[in-house]
């Protein structure tokens, strides 16, 4: 009864102090360029986490949140930086969810975020590069890193008492350090390491050095409607390489559509989750017309809720209060909070007890501040992905 | 059996792709030999116009597809082909009339017409991107293979495996059954002849009474077929993206120029020149070497000259290479 009392004497105290207002939260992403077909559910998922807050009535004494959206490209750092200056000076949010790809999170990090100390937290920002930027302790993902990618697709070969590969990786941030966390994870021998280009049409010569190389299993980290395909093609065409191992960005239904029997028996892996935070978000997300399946929107929907659990954490819509609380929000110890929750976990919050935000992803912060990360280990039989198991 | 080894392996990812790229480029460079040598300047737009007769081709075979029309092994697309033709060359034609027409009335220097015609490029990519968008587009149809690596392997016993698919043999066959069609018309008939006249000495042909309107039409009309030949090969074998043309412009043109511009006879070995190039300075040499050389030779490196990132570098090179030394090119074509 006294804690009781305590409480509502607290609360009350606290409605009486502050008052509620209309909160800007930044939403950087890619919306034109290489992913724009990704983008449109990646944002939606974020709104409707920060929709879910504002609907609660229960952040920070009834105030609201407005998602402020702008342009990251994915590729041209210049035009990303130039928008997330806008949104920090001329909307005044006080965080950023967000950037996408990974060379532009960087630029837009050292450029935007850190001078004016505004937190970013990435849904999709995987370089191993971005862990041991000079942050300030202002950027954190929901993404693992592929440095943890790359020791699972060693695992994979070992397991599979493969021993001698080469690999073909897309020339980017992403897979240029998909490819070195690879090479620094794995045992065997990699005859070759070697970029391919997107967009061409013609990878003959990409596959003669690959082939005269040799090796068992070809490791393609590409993008499946890019380059990754068109190396797979010419590689099967010309009998160079039977077996296939795939990183996450060759993972989607154009795969097997496209290629059938070239990739059977090949095998893959792809950043997963699954358990009731999983289940919970697909519930929500499909009700609210998202594309659940599309890659990224769980990762999106908990980067979008952190940055809210972490001012109602902190008592203030500040950018000060979600640097202070992001970590503390989304780690152990406190009551487990699932997608959908995000009303109890205020409740919770505004009472000053602790939350342990769990999240589609089941959100567990390591390091600097980056996703621990789960992967699913697929085959593709009979032309569909066959899950061996999730690590 | 170790020298047929390195000869399969050899073959395979050198001598096959590249004769195939080889005459898909040949095609490109004749068109653009054709026009340097009878309107008198580089046309820029010549890689957007294979990209427009590629994408009318795949448009049309789409169509003939749902209809359930076939030719059994062979891609619908040869069936498609004098549509694309047919719609270029309206392109063509209008382009001239619109565009060209105007410049040549006004006697403009062949570097106007060169400005002149990159705007064209632009307009025609506009146009290709707004009729079929930037997506990769697979349009090939039939048997695949001729030869399938893993069959061969099994057939010959051999370490190495041995592709031959359906489009190169198709490309080379096309391209030569067009390049020979192609002289003979130049060389024997009457309107091959007074083109010819045309383009060696303008006004000694207007004197002779040649119509300068109806030989510029008859070329815009042999371009329109090349190049939609030449795009509708290079879509089948690789596939068709219409990003791609604008990156194939530069292998074209170094293909024409070194064989010397103007000059058909050049074009054609121009281009098989930049194909082999390309692919054998960026081919790594190990399994090959491992083969021919003792055991203790197995070099422990690729053995490869250039990395495949330079591909673009090779055609740059010798476009150079040849301007500075011999600006004719090979078959004396005219200077530029």
């Amino acid at each position: 009864m006294k804690k009781l009392l305590l409480a509502s004497t607290a609360a009350t105290m606290m409605a009486g102090a502050g008052f509620a207002e209309d909160v800007k939260v930044g939403i950087i992403l890619g919306f034109t360029g290489p992913i724009e077909s990704l983008t449109p559910d990646m944002a939606a998922s974020a709104e409707l986490a920060l929709k879910e807050v504002s609907d609660s009535g229960a952040f920070l004494d009834g105030s609201t949140i407005t998602p402020v959206r702008a342009d990251s490209t994915c590729v041209d750092a210049a035009a990303a930086s130039a928008a997330a200056e806008r949104l920090i000076t001329s909307d005044g949010v006080v965080a950023i969810m967000g950037a996408d790809c990974s060379g532009v999170t960087g630029a837009v990090l050292s450029n935007v975020a850190v001078p004016n100390g505004v937190v970013m937290i990435s849904p999709s920002a995987t370089s191993p590069g971005l862990t041991t930027v000079e942050d300030n302790g202002l950027f954190f993902r929901t993404s693992p890193s592929d440095a943890r990618q790359g020791e699972i697709l060693a695992e994979v070969l070992e397991e599979k008492g493969i021993s001698s590969v080469a690999v073909s990786y897309t020339n980017s941030d992403y897979g240029k350090g998909l490819a070195d966390a690879f090479e620094a994870a794995f045992d065997g021998e990699i005859t070759i390491n070697t970029s391919h280009e997107d967009g061409k049409a013609d990878y003959s010569a990409e596959i003669g050095a690959l082939a005269s190389a040799g090796g068992d299993v070809l490791v393609v980290l590409g993008y499946v409607d890019q380059g990754g395909k068109g190396i797979i093609q010419a590689a099967a065409d010309t009998g160079a390489f039977d077996t296939f191992l795939m990183g996450d960005g060759m993972y989607g239904d154009s795969l097997v559509a496209d290629l059938g029997d070239i990739v059977e028996g090949s095998m893959g892996i792809v950043p997963w989750a699954e358990g009731e935070g999983t289940d919970a978000f697909n519930a929500l997300g499909e009700a609210a017309g998202i594309n659940v399946s599309s890659a990224y929107t769980r990762e999106s929907y908990d980067a979008g809720a952190l940055i809210a659990l972490a001012m109602a954490k902190g008592g203030e819509a500040t950018k000060e209060a979600v640097a202070a609380n992001v970590l503390d929000v989304a780690n152990a110890p406190g009551e487990k909070i699932l997608p959908g929750e995000l009303d109890k976990a205020l409740k919770i919050l505004a009472e000053g007890g602790d939350i342990d935000y769990v999240g589609a992803t089941n959100v567990e912060l390591i390091g600097p501040g980056e996703a621990a990360g789960t992967y699913r280990y697929y085959t593709i039989t009979d032309g569909d992905f066959e899950t061996v198991d999730i690590r | 059996m170790d020298i047929l080894n390195a000869l399969v392996a050899f073959t395979n990812f050198v001598v096959v792709p590249a004769t195939a790229y080889g005459s898909q480029l040949a095609l490109g460079a004749l068109g653009v030999t054709l026009i340097y040598g009878v309107l008198r300047f580089s046309n820029f737009a010549h890689g957007e116009t294979m990209s427009f007769g590629a994408m009318v081709v795949v448009l049309v075979t789409g169509l003939f597809q749902s209809w359930g029309l076939s030719l059994g092994a062979l891609p619908t697309a040869l069936l498609a082909l004098p549509f694309g033709i047919l719609a270029t060359a309206l392109l063509l034609l209008l382009t001239d009339r619109v565009v060209y027409k105007f410049y040549r009335k006004v006697k403009a220097v062949p570097v106007m017409f060169v400005i002149v015609s990159t705007g064209v490029m632009f307009v025609m990519n506009g146009l290709v991107r707004m009729v079929v968008g930037t997506d990769d587009r697979r349009f090939s149809d039939g048997a695949r293979f001729v030869i399938n690596a893993r069959e061969f392997k099994a057939w010959s016993g051999l370490n190495e495996g041995l592709a031959l698919k359906t489009t190169q043999v198709i490309t080379v066959v096309v391209a030569m059954i067009t390049v020979a069609a192609l002289f003979w018309f130049l060389n024997k008939t009457r309107t091959g002849k007074s083109m010819r006249a045309f383009s060696d000495n303008e006004d000694l042909a207007l004197l002779s009474g040649i119509n300068p309107e109806r030989v510029v039409m008859i070329t815009w009309l042999l371009v329109a077929a090349l190049a939609t030949i030449a795009g509708t090969l290079y879509g089948l074998d690789k596939s068709y993206k219409p990003f791609i043309f604008q990156q194939l412009l530069l292998p074209v043109f170094a293909a024409a120029i070194v064989g010397g511009i103007g000059n058909p006879l050049g074009a054609v070995a121009g281009g098989f020149v930049i194909a082999f190039s390309e692919v054998t300075l960026t081919y790594a040499f190990k399994k090959v070497v491992t083969y021919l050389g003792p055991d203790s030779w197995a070099p422990d490196g690729l053995v490869q000259l250039l990395s495949t990132d330079y591909k673009f570098a090779v055609s740059f090179a010798i476009l150079i290479i040849v301007l500075l030394f011999k600006p004719t090119g090979l078959f004396k074509g005219q200077s530029i």
